[in-house]
């Protein structure tokens, strides 16, 4: 139990995918206008995070690690199909973000128009992929820990875009340049905010 | 064939190509490509190489999708995408294998982020899908163009500042600083290697271009 709270906590704060790996920075930095949109698609990052990476742990633990394939049958023993992990994940996550799009048009069609083209591109937000390759890289030991570590990595990245989206509200009312207004001030904002996070570097749990 | 069929080079179809290059580039103003901004651009040879790759992958995977953007259901175009995608990256990077193969050494890390790099399925949902494959074309080869321009001027300005060096495909590093500066007391600036700086010299290039360009500028 006191494992499982160290991985989450340390996904959220310590590798959060948005300060430490940069990861997941397009969407972040054009969805991130108003705090309403950036919580819907926080949420459906979350959503998609939470369940590609336990499954993909599946995927890797019984399909494609070297010798994974044992419980079919004794003679497969020596098979490694890691090479397949890329198209393997990719194609899971792919499934479940066009679930997610589908689930959004339905159910909240506002949303849907305003997040447009960056909905569908949640299939190729490297936060979500990159979530599935530290899974792997960092070898968890059961399918729980896995699920923690995609959902506290969802949750780092919702954090991110709420508190940007939040700092971009704000902003509005000071006199920032011209030229700087929009997208060049968040990225600066990014930056400065990066750099803090440089902090919690070297914290252990 | 009909009579109004337009040329091959026409003034719209030029400016598929010049468009990103300036006034809708990919990363300053569409907002696509930037985690391998990020990444890649420490030193200027890996910024180059990756740029290559993904005006290659970019426009023939433009044309695929295009070739076959009546056929593909709605509801599973996002699969269908992604297989392209990744089956050409594979490609690029078997041919690159068999050609040469010292740039698929240099390259092997980066296979993996031209597959999640936005840039190449924003255009894909964007152009691709609803235009002819010889426009989508012209849109990959401009938009991959527009996406190595910043690239390669955020990899020489940290390069440059950070190093004091530039690193070339084929010429290796070259050191651009000359050492009497060193001696009168000039230092690297070492924090223009960490990934945040990235962020503020891409900051600083939409700052200028949105200062020379200003319909780019916006409201708040």
């Amino acid at each position: 139990m006191e494992n499982l709270l160290d991985i989450f906590v340390k996904s959220i704060f310590i590798d959060n995918m948005v300060f430490a790996y940069f990861l997941g920075m397009c969407s972040f930095l054009a969805v991130s206008k108003t705090v309403e949109t950036s919580t819907g698609l926080g949420i459906a990052v979350i959503f998609v995070l939470g369940i590609t990476v336990p499954v993909n742990y599946l995927i890797d633990k019984y399909v494609l690690e070297s010798g994974a394939l044992v419980w079919l049958d004794g003679s497969f023993k020596d098979v490694d199909l890691s090479f397949l992990s890329f198209i393997m994940f990719i194609a899971v996550i792919a499934s479940m973000v066009q679930l997610v799009e589908m689930i959004v048009e339905k159910f909240a069609p506002s949303l849907y128009t305003s997040l447009g083209i960056f909905l569908p591109l949640i299939a190729v937000n490297c936060a979500i992929l990159g979530g599935s390759l530290f899974m792997q890289e960092r070898a968890y030991n059961t399918v729980t820990e896995a699920s923690v570590f995609g959902l506290g990595s969802g949750v780092g990245w919702f954090l991110a875009i709420i508190g940007i989206a939040a700092i971009r509200e704000k902003i509005q009312y000071s006199n920032v340049p011209p030229a700087l207004r929009g997208l060049g001030i968040t990225f600066i904002a990014t930056g400065l905010m990066g750099i803090a996070f440089m902090s919690f570097m070297g914290i252990k749990l | 064939m009909s009579a109004e069929k337009e040329p091959l080079f026409s003034k719209k179809n030029i400016e598929l190509i010049t468009g990103p290059l300036g006034k809708n580039n990919p990363i300053t103003v569409q907002c696509l490509g930037i985690c391998s901004a990020l990444a890649v651009t420490v030193k200027l040879e890996p910024a180059i190489i990756l740029s290559i790759s993904v005006v290659a992958v970019l426009s023939l995977s433009n044309v695929i999708i295009s070739l076959l953007r009546k056929t593909i259901p709605d509801r599973i175009r996002i699969i269908v995408q992604l297989v392209v995608i990744a089956s050409l990256v594979i490609i690029v990077d078997e041919i690159l294998k068999a050609f040469s193969y010292e740039v698929s050494k240099a390259l092997s890390v980066f296979v993996g982020l031209i597959i999640t790099n936005c840039i190449i399925m924003g255009r894909l949902e964007a152009f691709a899908l609803g235009n002819k494959p010889w426009r989508s074309l012209l849109d990959g080869v401009g938009n991959g163009l527009g996406y190595g321009v910043i690239l390669i001027l955020v990899a020489f300005i940290r390069e440059v500042l950070g190093s004091g060096t530039i690193t070339l495909p084929m010429l290796g590093e070259i050191r651009i600083i000359p050492d009497v500066i060193y001696s009168w007391g000039y230092e690297n600036n070492g924090l223009m290697l960490l990934s945040p700086m990235a962020l503020l010299v891409v900051g600083l290039i939409i700052w200028v271009q949105r200062s020379r360009n200003k319909e780019l500028i916006e409201e708040n």
